[in-house]
């Protein structure tokens, strides 16, 4: 059945009689594998509501991103979230839905410095489980009437509700951006580097290195974005403060391509192993990195100034041993159905918050039809 | 306003419930004296009041386990409590109910600039947040015009907002992590020093669920370096439509400011025969903020004021200095005491989308004027959060009602523009009873919905955020879940 509206989403939930694998655009192939029926929303399209002025755009959930990026660029606005695009990394096609994006949170390098996607999400409408129309939260941008379930459907990977609408803040463009590189740094002198720019009154708005860089040695990035003025300026300072060999990017195309690699993971692009997503306290990557390389010769990339490391390891690999003992968590990015299905795409959260998370899912699905399993963590045998 | 009747089954074992805890907490963390406990009885919604069976002061996050634990086997609602500034009467009590004061919760427990972020107990006040960064040269960014008193627990509760939240985000955008204490006395850690949740965005439903989902003892808190120097402009206008779309054409044309502040008339004058700031004797006022060097500062004001100048101001006024500066703030900051000097006043906060602005003026004073009751507009231009302060007598009979009656009207405006009740204070008590006009009773059952899976017994905070009529059964159903009462 093609899903053209609120009420046709609705009557396929409520009406469904099995387990349902919920698609957008289908490119995000994360999570444990799910047994179900697809019920696709990528039919479920249109812009409800922009207004520019008042930095909001309200869109039904299976608007194909790029149609979006057209409409904000053509008023000289954007997503300031930076969500990435999966499918070199994943190998997948189609094209990548707004409802996919908030159902998983994607966010980009911007992510450090301007928010999450779950930041910019202002309001949502979903079909629970039972086959309900909700909505929570609006189109405005201070709302705090009642639960903020909002955050809550964000990255929720559609297993509480599936996504009819999403209205989301949009900021404008930036005027300029340029990238002061830095070549052969070592993980801790790249970190503290990161560390020193992002603890500076410069605004910076992308922090990455990369062990191997697109020229294949060590390279550090930092974005400054603004008016092409103040941008001139900030880089200038932040250039003195950072001691070094410097380099500033200001070629708007060259820069873009740099945060585009960096933004979509391209260095694992067709490359073989698996895929890991590990975020933590930026002064541990350093630490987790050591681990990491030690004990499956792994390729590293760090974004968010050290917050966000991504992993190339060998296939079947499982980090979460490894990286014991250093808060945060480690999610399987990319691996093999079976592999995510033994080690579980989503790690545990502890007992007390896996049994909170299941017990509101119980509330929201209460048949477990909606992408059954997709985040459960493995149980603990 | 209507609050439930208390149980008496509660209020008649009082003096065993205060033994029950005693026996958990320092002496001197639990208050029964009926003359003391009134100091409890209200937050900063003062038209309501009713002081509660007892208080608990607990200095660790195991006395705050230890407490709800015994209250929950109790049966006994507890109500969480910051600083008390709470402006939609969330920290309200109960005659039977435990208030959890966070007070003496207000240690800084690790700071961390390398990582940007600052671990604080909840007791500990906004400012002092800062405080304790700002001799490093960083910031904590939400700063609610309470934030000298108010405490980071309500914050956290509320989802607090302020002036600067147009650039840096409100306090949802800024939490990292929590440590939440369920009603049943589990302590649970949710979120961290990094980024993004594991699962499901805890976080961000705890964030803003009122005290209703547990008590939030210590706190992750991004913080940020500070900008090298920041700068407001003030400009007049003869009319609300000019200011408002001033507002839109500096939003759109991509300087962010940090805070874009609207002043009308009304308070305007309230204002000026208050602490004489020398505000000009306009219509409408914006005061706009940037940040940056002395240079960026210069040129953002500089197009800002190039837009304005498209609007036919009557009056724009640029600070030259940091004395110039308190003073385009003085009377912003001032607004509401001096509305406080008029009158008794309630404050509302409802958020509109921006463009709707010049019409929602309009409409709030033909209601000011069937009404018979005075409004002034102090507010948020650059996200919609709207205060108007609605002017009565609380020693009047008759016109504490009208007032909420009125109040009501206006929210429902907000709604209707496409707005919302609140975008800041919270629901509390004040505008739990509003919630069908913006929710549907399925959009409210889902939200109960959450609180069932945290608190079961609807125990934490019950009689606020959702209609007394949605929540009766929830409430009634404790009295029969509770063994230890049933003896």
């Amino acid at each position: 059945m093609d899903i053209l509206s609120e009420d046709d989403l609705k009557a396929a939930i409520a009406g469904a009689d099995a387990p349902l694998r919920i698609i957008g655009g289908g490119t995000r192939a994360i999570g444990n594998p799910v047994e179900g029926t697809p019920l696709s929303v990528a039919g479920l399209t249109g812009v409800t509501l922009y207004e520019p002025g008042a930095l909001t755009l309200v869109v039904r959930a299976g608007t194909p991103l790029s149609e979006i990026d057209a409409l904000l660029e053509a008023e000289g606005q954007r997503l300031a979230f930076e969500p990435m695009d999966h499918r070199g990394l994943l190998g997948t096609a189609g094209e990548p839905t707004i409802g996919g994006v908030v159902a998983a949170n994607i966010s980009g390098p911007r992510r450090v410095q301007a928010g999450a996607c779950r930041d910019f999400l202002l309001g949502v409408r979903f079909v629970d489980g039972a086959g309900r129309v909700l909505k929570n939260g609006g189109r405005v941008m201070k709302n705090v009437t009642g639960y903020d379930l909002v955050k809550l459907m964000a990255g929720s990977w559609g297993t509480l509700g599936v996504l009819s609408e999403v209205a989301l803040k949009v900021l404008p463009k930036a005027e300029a951006a340029l990238v002061l590189l830095i070549e052969g740094l070592d993980d801790r002198a790249a970190v503290a580097a990161l560390s020193a720019s992002l603890g500076s009154p410069f605004d910076v708005t992308g922090a990455a290195h990369a062990a191997r860089g697109p020229d294949g040695g060590p390279l550090t990035m930092i974005r400054l974005e603004g008016f092409a003025d103040s941008v001139a300026y900030r880089a200038g300072k932040l250039r003195e403060s950072l001691a070094g060999d410097i380099r500033i990017e200001t070629d708007p195309a060259r820069a873009a391509a740099l945060w585009r690699w960096l933004r979509d993971v391209e260095a694992f692009h067709r490359r073989a192993g698996d895929v890991w997503r590990i975020s933590l306290k930026p002064s541990d990557a350093p630490e987790a990195a050591a681990r990491l390389r030690a004990a499956f010769d792994a390729d590293l990339i760090y974004d968010w100034g050290g917050g966000l490391v991504w992993a190339l390891v060998p296939a079947g690999s499982d980090l979460r041993p490894v990286l014991a003992g250093l808060p945060g968590h480690a999610r399987i990015e990319r691996a093999a159905q079976a592999t995510r299905a033994a080690l579980g795409a989503f790690p545990s959260e502890g007992p007390a918050l896996d049994r909170i998370t299941a017990a509101l899912r119980a509330k929201f699905d209460p048949r477990g039809i909606l992408n059954p399993g997709l985040m459960a963590p493995k149980p603990v045998e | 306003m209507e609050m439930p009747v208390p149980d008496p089954a509660i209020l008649s074992r009082k003096r065993e419930i205060v033994q029950r805890l005693r026996a958990i907490l320092p002496a001197d963390a639990v208050i029964d004296d009926e003359t003391e406990t009134r100091v409890y009885e209200c937050d900063a919604l003062t038209a309501y009041r009713c002081p509660p069976l007892a208080v608990v002061l607990p200095t660790t996050t195991a006395e705050v386990a230890a407490l709800l634990k015994t209250c929950h086997d109790l049966a006994v609602p507890v109500v969480p409590r910051g600083a008390g500034t709470s402006l939609a009467g969330g920290a309200l009590p109960t005659a039977d109910s435990v208030i959890l004061g966070v007070a003496r919760l207000n240690a800084v427990l690790e700071t961390d600039y390398a990582n940007r972020f600052i671990r604080v107990q909840s007791g500990r006040t906004n400012l002092s947040v800062t405080g304790a960064v700002e001799a490093d040269g960083f910031f904590y960014a939400p700063d609610p015009s309470s934030q000298l008193a108010c405490a980071i627990a309500g914050n956290v509760a509320m989802n607090s907002g302020g002036a600067h939240c147009l650039k840096y985000g409100v306090t949802t955008n800024n939490l990292l992590g929590v440590t939440l204490v369920t009603m049943q006395g589990e302590v649970v850690e949710i979120g961290g020093a990094h980024l993004d949740a594991a699962g499901l965005d805890l976080l961000g439903l705890v964030c803003g669920s009122e005290g209703q989902l547990g008590v939030v003892t210590e706190a992750t808190l991004r913080i940020l370096r500070s900008p090298e120097g920041a700068r407001p402009v003030l400009i007049g206008f003869d009319s609300n439509e000019a200011a408002g779309e001033c507002v839109s054409d500096i939003i759109r044309s991509g300087i962010l400011p940090v805070a874009i502040e609207f002043m009308d008339r009304p308070c305007i004058r309230a204002t000026e025969n208050f602490v004489h700031a020398g505000y000009p004797n306009v219509e409408a006022l914006l005061i706009i903020e940037v940040e940056g060097s002395e240079a960026e500062i210069a040129w953002q004001l500089d197009k800002i004021v190039t837009i304005a100048k498209a609007h036919d101001p009557v009056e724009i006024r640029e600070s030259g200095s940091p004395e110039e500066s308190a003073k385009i703030w003085a009377g912003r900051k001032a607004a509401f005491g001096a509305m406080g000097q008029i009158n008794d006043y309630m404050c509302l906060d409802g958020t509109i989308p921006v463009s709707q602005l010049p019409h929602v003026l309009a409409r709030i004073r033909d209601l000011s004027a069937q009404y018979g009751l005075d409004v002034g507009n102090v507010f948020h231009a650059g996200d919609g959060n709207m205060h108007p302060l609605i002017l009565y007598d609380a020693n009047r009979p008759g016109d504490l009602e009208k007032c909420e009656a009125m109040g009501a009207d206006i929210l429902r405006l907000c709604v209707e523009v496409g707005g919302c009740l609140t975008g800041e204070h919270g629901v509390g008590v004040e505008k739990r009873d509003l919630m069908y006009s913006q929710y549907s009773a399925d959009d409210i059952d889902v939200q109960m919905a959450v609180k069932d899976v945290f608190d079961p017994a609807w125990l934490l905070n019950p009689a606020k955020v959702f209609p007394l009529d949605a929540t009766a059964s929830r409430r009634m159903a404790r009295a029969y879940a509770a063994p230890d009462m049933r003896i």
